[in-house]
């Protein structure tokens, strides 16, 4: 279990109180900045039940509705985030059926032959002898100039290999790295085990700093 | 990992850590062991900061915003609502 003081669980309940307080008052300015700050988020895990970007958005739409009718019965017992993400599933769930195209997401879909496994090739370490399982070829230091690893081009390597995984591992590593969500909060909302949450960032993310360090080496 | 024994960790293993380490979950014994590990072990210590590095990059790939369309629809929605 991570040590958060209860300290800052107490700021964050208050915070949420207050921030329920004030959309029950009909404070706009509070819904919108809600909207634009849980939008991209939405629209990902909306996108991992139905087939489309804009079947996608009218989920999302679909689902802030469902918070507008149910706020005024919203008690607290999960934070607000997590609530609003329950809405969003079941919400997808529904259109997803009526499309035939549902994910089950807790089945890890397509990412069932990807679950175990060395990530990074065994070739790369020694097989036998006193230093078996020692680096035979250890990665090259990307000696880049910093500019290069700031560039666009560099992030859009990094968005097309997080784009090409499957679609467990893109979104838990999409929502813990791209958008920094706790780790506990991932859990919550996409239903998954301590284990299965990690397991599926670390692929993530070695395959990730692959397709990087694909990218650096050719041109150095 | 839950046995602990003197053995040093591998480079093989070391790497299949790294999200753990990173993330606070190992317990003290391997974080101690995986620390001891990257201090004589310059590739697995690479490897750990490539890691950091992809993170930290991963964390400037813009967002995927709605549509100007969508959030007008919302704002309305919400001003419908609170009217009601």
């Amino acid at each position: 279990m991570p040590l958060v003081s209860s300290v800052e669980h107490e700021a964050a309940r208050v915070d949420e109180r207050e921030l329920l307080a004030r959309l029950r008052a009909g404070d706009e300015g509070e819904f919108m900045r809600l909207v634009d700050e849980l939008g991209p988020s939405l629209l990902r895990v909306a996108r991992l039940y139905v087939k489309t970007r804009a079947v996608a958005e009218e989920v999302v739409q679909e689902t802030w509705l469902g918070v507008l009718n149910g706020l005024d019965r919203f008690e607290g017992r999960s934070s607000l985030k997590t609530w609003i993400f329950r809405i969003l599933t079941n919400t997808a769930k529904t259109r997803g059926v009526r499309e035939s195209r549902s994910i089950p997401f807790s089945a890890l879909g397509d990412d069932a032959d990807d679950e175990s496994g060395p990530t990074v090739d065994p070739d790369r370490f020694m097989t036998d002898g006193e230093f078996a399982g020692h680096w035979a070829s250890p990665p090259r230091s990307w000696s880049q100039p910093e500019a290069r690893l700031e560039a666009a081009e560099t992030r859009a390597v990094i968005q097309r290999a997080i784009e090409a995984l499957p679609s467990s591992q893109r979104t838990v590593i999409t929502l813990r790295d791209v958008e920094g969500w706790s780790s506990q909060e991932i859990r919550n909302v996409l239903d998954l085990s301590e284990t299965n949450e990690r397991v599926l960032l670390h692929r993530a993310r070695a395959k990730v700093r692959r397709a990087l360090d694909d990218y650096l080496q050719l041109g150095s | 990992m839950s046995e602990h024994d003197h053995h040093e960790l591998t480079c093989a293993k070391v790497v299949e850590l790294v999200t753990e380490y990173l993330e606070g979950t190992l317990d003290p014994l391997d974080r101690e062991r995986f620390e001891r590990h990257l201090v004589i072990c310059p590739g697995c210590e690479t490897y750990l900061s490539q890691i950091r590095t992809t993170i930290s990059l991963a964390g400037r790939v813009t967002e995927d915003d709605l549509s100007v369309e969508a959030r007008d629809a919302l704002l309305a929605a919400f001003r419908d609502w609170s009217r009601a």
